[in-house]
């Protein structure tokens, strides 16, 4: 259905292209083509490590339709290390050892297979750093 | 530009109604305002809706609704802001006759949330949030809100069995309202022992799925007498914006657009904080009702909850919230909520919220659209 969408996002799902102001220096994630501090549409691409760590959590029990094959998860926000909170699943972690302040890094994986149509959707997620 | 009054007031029980539609409950709800001021047409509404294409497969709800009202003809458009529609529509109707392009207006509310089933509508409400970097990521909206409190907590040293006051209040004050969704009180051991949704979000942090229906009748000031026994004036009406997604947010434990719309409500009415009667707030979620206590001067920042602790926000506190059951008892549907919180707020001022009667002279509403992304701030007064 939205095959277009997902192909149009991949720089973002596969490598966390966001942009970084060229005016102010601030850094955002997901992109945008005006920067929300300065105003300056002087904007470039800019490539997130994917290094952060967890700012908030939460364990998910029911989930929104095309996500139930996979509760319990933890969504989250990710504190990256370049700036931005980022919203995105943790994954390779016990719902347990969830805590504010973990060292995560980020992983491809899969966010879901759409029935309708069958296609899988891969995208990033975060998993604990050793 | 003129002053507006409230005239008329209607609103359908919050519940599952299996049995009604979409436009059974939008013309049952304003019919009744209608006969509430006396009258059997108006020059234009504003219908406040969120989901109605994707829940109900029904779009062009202004025409549709004028059409099924006998109204065919006049002015009538659908206003969409996430949960904050119904306030937004409410907004929209008083800008309307304020500027003199329409006299007698209805702002309406309507949604109808069971149709599908409940991941289905979860889905459909993640709308309200970023759809390409949060609903996308598996993200409910009450997972969002699950991500504020469990930071909140964490910042203020609380724990989950503190936002208990909040439920519990509700649902007493639910008890009183004839057209509440859950007209039983609760405990705080239930509180504590509620099932999880999204932790530390449990079934009793949130308010539930449901369909409703409400109205209100607007018209100039000056005229308010021919409609109305006891006209209610709109002393301020503001909204304001913020970031749609919640990592965007410059602070995700403040509510920068509850703030500013009140900001400028206040400033409209020449008010503040203490002025204010009743407050019918926004408690989609416990930690929704504390942020916006906090965004609007009547708590400091993270001492939301401990207003509610302290009984302050009873029939009885200092600032009483919920008085009818807020979203939490009475229900949320969620484009009609900020019409319902109108609705109530007039039933307090006007004297007929029965067994919920408060002495109040001036209320305030307060409705939010996502994470608090739109947020609406109405301030309402007697005229005696
Ligand atoms: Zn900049």
């Amino acid at each position: 259905m939205d095959i277009a969408r997902h192909w149009r996002l991949r720089d973002q799902r596969y490598n966390l292209q966001g942009t970084v102001c060229a005016g102010c220096g601030h850094k955002m994630f997901p992109p945008r083509v005006v920067c929300p501090e300065c105003r300056s549409r002087k904007i470039e691409t800019f490539e997130f490590s994917g290094q952060g760590e967890v700012y908030s959590h939460t364990v998910v029990y029911q989930a929104p339709e095309g996500f139930d094959a996979y509760v319990p998860y933890v969504a989250a926000l990710v504190r990256l290390e370049e700036g931005p909170l980022i919203s995105a699943q943790l994954t390779d972690v016990n719902v347990d050892e969830v805590a504010i302040g973990l060292p995560v890094e980020m992983v491809t994986r899969k966010l879901t297979e759409q029935e309708e149509n069958g296609l899988i959707v891969y995208g990033y997620k975060f998993r604990p750093r050793f | 530009m003129r002053e507006v009054a409230i005239v008329g007031i209607g609103q359908t029980p919050v519940g599952e109604h299996w049995d009604r539609s979409l436009r059974d409950l939008s013309v049952q709800a304003i019919l009744d305002a209608l006969d509430d001021a006396h009258i059997a047409r108006a020059d234009a509404l504003y219908i406040g809706n969120m989901l109605s294409g994707e829940l109900a497969s029904q779009e062009h709800l202004g025409a549709l609704v004028a059409d099924h009202l006998g109204l065919a003809g006049m002015e009538a458009i659908k206003i969409e802001a996430a949960c904050g529609s119904g306030g937004a529509a409410v907004r929209s109707g008083a800008l309307a006759v304020a500027s003199g392009q329409q006299d007698v207006v209805i702002a309406a509310g309507v949604e109808k949330m069971t149709e599908m089933s409940s991941n289905c509508t979860t889905r459909y409400l993640a709308s309200a949030a970023d759809g390409d970097y949060e609903a996308a990521q598996g993200f409910s909206f009450v997972a969002i809100n699950a991500l504020i409190m469990q930071r909140y907590m964490y910042e203020h040293g609380l724990h989950k069995e503190d936002f208990a006051p909040f439920a519990v209040n509700a649902h007493a004050n639910a008890v009183g309202n004839p057209h509440a969704m859950f007209r039983r009180p609760i405990t705080e051991a239930q509180f504590r022992a509620a099932k999880p949704i999204c932790a530390p979000i449990t079934l009793l942090d949130s308010s539930p799925m449901a369909d409703g229906a409400a109205a209100v009748i607007l018209c100039p000031l000056d005229r308010a007498r021919e409609f109305s026994e006891r006209p209610i004036r709109i002393a301020a009406s503001a909204l304001a914006t913020d970031t749609v997604a919640l990592h965007d947010r410059r602070d995700v434990l403040f509510l920068q657009a509850g703030y500013e719309s009140a900001r400028r409500a206040y400033r409209q009415a020449g008010v503040g904080p203490d002025d204010i009667d009743l407050f019918e707030l926004h408690d989609a979620f416990t930690i929704m009702a504390a942020l916006s206590l906090e965004a609007t001067g009547f708590a400091e920042r993270g001492q939301g909850v401990r207003l509610a602790q302290e009984g302050e926000i009873t029939r009885r506190g200092r600032i009483p919230i919920c008085t009818m059951g807020g979203l939490k008892g009475r229900g949320h549907p969620v484009g009609a909520t900020g019409v319902y919180q109108i609705v109530e707020a007039v039933q307090q001022l006007r004297g007929q919220a029965g067994d919920n009667q408060i002495e109040a002279r001036r209320a305030m509403t307060q409705n939010i659209g996502g994470s608090g992304a739109t947020i609406v701030t109405h301030i309402l007064e007697t005229m005696d």
